[in-house]
């Protein structure tokens, strides 16, 4: 398994997939440091008091940090879905395969070289983006570590769902299944959010279930939103407690995840792993 | 048997289907140690289906077998065992050494001596000075006998060689034959899959042709190929003069030949001695086995290919 995971991180800074990587997150800190850094100017020049300026800069996180997610899970799938499909299909795997090398082992080896990759660049870029908006606006929000590990985790379950998808689809199925799947765990939240909306003037409508249904399946909606939690400073909290609509807001959460929930998440990627060994197994190479 | 004696492969009514199509239809043999077996066969025949059930790449539908002593698919016996796949790719990003060096990871080759094992293996195999170069590089030839360097990487008990000159020129095809001896001489069996009768012919000790899933012929070369012939041209021969050739033994007239099978070369002299005293006119003496070609065309049925 270590020689499998050292061989695709190997892999990952041979091909220059880590170097591109950190030249994109140095790219969009820098971008994101340089607007915050002329928005809060702009808005100080204005007279614009300290604490909306400190609030609008946390939304802008936020956004900044949903963006972000989004191309996360595109990395772990792009990263992914090759990494067993690719060996699969290039005859590579015959090699290693005929070695005394269990499957699941060369799997587990997989899954641990590239969420090395994976949280190495999630937890880089998101911890220098807080850092840099901090130094630039003067906003750290409530907690550095717990959104950059929601985040990181996001990016796991894209991660574990395209190496499970890796192992009967080829590269290009298994990673687009896995991007649609991520969207569609946040549009399932996002309508559990609209649905608190609609019933503020309709009690007859829940639409929770969908968000439940949503989270159960692929955990990264919940994990989400541990990062907006982590993201917001504890006066919008305090403010949205006295308004039944804040929920609504598929930006803002007023609880992080429960430990039921992270419990759940990581048995999630313990079961998908599980599944992905065995289908691995059972292939005919 | 002995452990001494124990057969490196030993399967029997082995049976892979692929749905509707039946890759193996109860194919039985077994390759001996320090044994080059020869298993041959036309496309679509069932050899790269066999590699892949020997080594638990593919699960067979029936049959049993062993390799090694050990059931088929078992991990520890697959350390002792080198393979060279007909598909043969590696990591493109990895250089030539470095492949070798993944592969000693995966076998547990002890650190102490590695380098120099590297060395050799690469010197063996012609890639010497290639060892820092990232196989991306490599032409396919190069990467086959890459390949062959990788399957002989910690001195195999067994070697399982598909299609291993595929991509070589006669000159490489010429090394990998010496290349084969020399792990021979080292007391490694070599399981050689081809097609190239001619290759097959030059390096084993023993073959076996597979058609349509099953073997249908497996033995020494000598008894695959069948009797020698001695075949005499010749005019003026009576049938009635048989008789008197009773002593060079069974003979019969094919055409214009006389042909006697299994006729020791040092006899030829006194047969023709014997003929001209008959008044037999000689017009020539031709002797030699069925080539492996002529053998194996008479042995393969030529229906369609299965489609797997």
């Amino acid at each position: 398994m270590i020689t499998i995971a050292r061989l695709t991180i190997g892999e990952a800074a041979r091909r220059r997939v880590l170097w591109v990587l950190v030249i994109l997150a140095l790219i969009a800190v820098g971008i994101t440091g340089w607007g915050v850094d002329r928005l809060v100017t702009i808005a100080r020049a204005s007279g614009t008091r300290e604490v909306t300026i400190q609030l609008g800069v946390s939304q802008i996180l936020i956004f900044i940090a949903f963006q972000f997610s989004f191309v996360l899970a595109m990395t772990a799938a792009f990263l992914a879905s090759p990494a067993i499909a690719g060996d699969l299909e290039s005859g590579i795997a015959l090699a290693l395969l005929a070695r005394p090398l269990r499957r699941g082992s060369y799997l587990m080896g997989r899954w641990l070289g590239l969420a090395i990759v994976l949280v190495a660049y999630g937890a880089g870029q998101a911890l220098l983006a807080i850092v840099v908006v901090g130094q630039v606006s003067g906003y750290s929000p409530p907690s550095v570590l717990l959104p950059i590990v929601y985040l990181s985790a996001e990016g796991l379950i894209v991660l574990t769902l395209s190496l499970l998808l890796s192992t009967r689809l080829p590269p290009i199925g298994a990673g687009a299944i896995a991007v649609v799947a991520f969207g569609l765990s946040w549009m399932s939240g996002a309508i559990e959010r609209v649905g608190i909306a609609i019933a503020a003037s309709n009690p007859g409508v829940n639409l929770e279930i969908v968000g439940q249904v949503g989270r159960a399946l692929l955990p990264t909606d919940g994990l989400w939103r541990g990062v907006i939690y982590g993201l917001e400073p504890g006066i919008v909290i305090a403010a949205a407690s006295t308004n039944p609509l804040a929920e609504a807001n598929p930006f803002f959460a007023s609880s992080p995840p429960t430990l039921a929930f992270l419990a759940w998440a990581v048995a999630w990627v313990v079961i998908v792993i599980l599944i992905a060994a065995f289908s691995l197994r059972r292939r005919e190479l | 048997m002995t452990t001494a004696a124990r057969p490196v492969i030993d399967v029997v009514d082995l049976r892979k289907r692929y749905g509707r199509v039946e890759a193996l239809a109860g194919l039985t043999m077994t390759v001996g140690p320090g044994e080059v077996f020869g298993f041959l066969g036309p496309n679509g025949a069932g050899k790269t289906t066999t590699v892949k059930l020997l080594l638990g790449l593919a699960r067979p539908s029936g049959g049993r077998g062993t390799l090694l002593g050990a059931p088929l698919g078992d991990r520890e016996a697959r350390r002792r065992v080198g393979y060279l796949p007909e598909l043969f790719r590696f990591q493109p990003w990895l250089r030539g050494r470095e492949v070798l060096a993944l592969h000693a990871d995966l076998i547990g080759l002890p650190s102490v001596g590695r380098a120099k094992t590297f060395d050799d293996t690469l010197e063996l195999v012609g890639l010497a000075d290639r060892a820092g170069t990232a196989v991306g590089g490599f032409s396919k030839g190069m990467q086959q006998r890459l390949g062959l360097g990788v399957a002989l990487l910690g001195d195999p008990a067994l070697v399982i060689l598909d299609e291993p000159t595929s991509a070589l020129d006669p000159i490489g095809r010429m090394d990998v034959r010496g290349i084969l001896r020399t792990a021979k001489d080292r007391g490694a069996a070599i399981f050689l899959n081809s097609h190239l009768l001619s290759e097959v012919e030059q390096v084993c000790d023993r073959i076996a042709i597979v058609d349509h899933g099953v073997v249908v012929a497996e033995g020494s070369l000598a008894s695959v190929l069948g009797v020698q012939e001695t075949r005499v041209r010749c005019e003026a021969f009576a049938p009635s003069d048989l008789a008197a050739l009773a002593p060079f033994g069974p003979a019969r007239v094919d055409g214009l030949d006389l042909v006697f099978n299994d006729l020791p070369t040092e006899r030829v002299p006194d047969l023709v001695v014997a003929l001209v005293g008959l008044g037999v006119r000689i017009q020539s003496i031709s002797s030699g086995r069925e080539s492996l070609e002529q053998r194996f065309l008479e042995l393969v049925d030529h229906r369609a290919e299965p489609a797997a």
